[in-house]
């Protein structure tokens, strides 16, 4: 197997949480103070750098078979977590994730807190901030990383794809220094959790003593089943819009991020 | 030990997420597929994803029904 799916399924898992990542930073950066925004960013990268080199290497000492049922299992359980909120949010029963109005709620908290600052950070509020944003969202990325690196023993691979997401989302964030309220989170949101789900129930199944019809290849036909079940569940579940989709009834959504 | 079931919370809303009953079906598919090969057996490739299927489904029905 190549290292090209792995390195697109990470690479678009990272950049969706990279853009809500993003939203946070700026909010913090241009209503309060840049040196600490990027303080609070630079400790939470180096936080989840650490777990990467610490529990990568440690997850592929395990026997394949153990790593696979394992990993497959969370895979699977992760990867459908991904639909289900993408197929509720694409079939109107879950108010899509609007990242402008994210944005507008994360800077007026920061125009609301107070100043303090500790050590060497010169805003305390700032720091805080774009700690656990960065933090929060990087840990789904490096959970991906991780089980899947450790699966197809590259983890090195799957680096260089939540790597690449994060600059080029990086990159377009200091370009247009605003959220990126046009990328289509809820479509990449659902590739992802199609790629999840069909990795995690191949490698489950093989950890467990199946023996694939066609080996590697019967993902040719696993990947295109979840996506096309999924596909379906979205159409049959569809019920009409109104016409701006923040209006659907809070009663009638599903609780949750 | 606030702290410790914080934590505990967050994990388990980290891998779980909104509905256990999806990481059950799916942990139960895998002991029946593991039985069925080792016990049995039966090369039983299919089971898991009809499972996965299955508790998508009922999911995603729970959640619009709730």
């Amino acid at each position: 197997m190549t290292a090209l799916p792995l390195i697109l399924t990470v690479f678009v898992a990272c950049a969706v949480e990279a853009v809500e990542a993003l939203t946070i930073v700026l909010a913090a950066g241009l209503t309060r103070e840049w040196r600490s925004t990027f303080q609070g960013m630079a400790v939470a990268l180096a936080v989840l750098a650490a777990i990467v080199a610490v529990l990568g290497p440690m997850i592929t000492l395990l026997p394949l078979t153990a790593l696979r049922l394992v990993v497959g299992a969370l895979l699977a359980v992760f990867g459908l977590q991904w639909l289900r909120k993408a197929i509720l949010r694409a079939t109107g029963y879950k108010s899509l994730h609007d990242e402008a109005s994210a944005y507008r709620r994360e800077v007026a908290a920061a125009k609301a807190a107070g100043a303090s600052s500790r050590g060497r950070v010169r805003d305390w509020y700032a720091f805080t901030l774009s700690f656990k944003g960065v933090l929060l969202e990087g840990l789904e990325v490096v959970f991906i990383v991780i089980t899947f690196g450790a699966s197809q023993h590259n983890v090195g691979a799957a680096v260089i794809g939540a790597a690449a997401a994060v600059l080029v989302v990086a990159g377009t964030g200091i370009a247009v220094r605003a959220p990126l309220a046009r990328v289509p989170e809820n479509a990449m949101k659902f590739a992802v959790g199609v790629m999840l789900t069909s990795f995690g129930i191949f490698w489950g199944a093989e950890g467990a003593g199946v023996s694939w019809p066609g080996q590697d290849a019967a993902l040719l036909g696993l990947v295109p089943a979840v996506a096309l079940a999924a596909l379906g569940y979205t159409v049959l579940l569809r019920r009409p819009r109104p016409a701006r989709p923040a209006a659907v009834p809070a009663s009638r959504q599903v609780t949750s991020s | 030990m606030r702290r410790l079931k914080s934590i505990g919370a967050f994990w388990y809303d980290f891998v779980v997420g909104d509905d256990w009953r999806v990481a059950a079906a799916v942990v139960a598919a895998l002991v029946l597929t593991a039985v069925l090969v080792h016990a049995a057996g039966v090369n039983a490739w299919w089971l898991l994803p009809v499972a996965v299927f299955a508790a998508l489904g009922w999911s995603l029905r729970r959640a619009i029904r709730s």
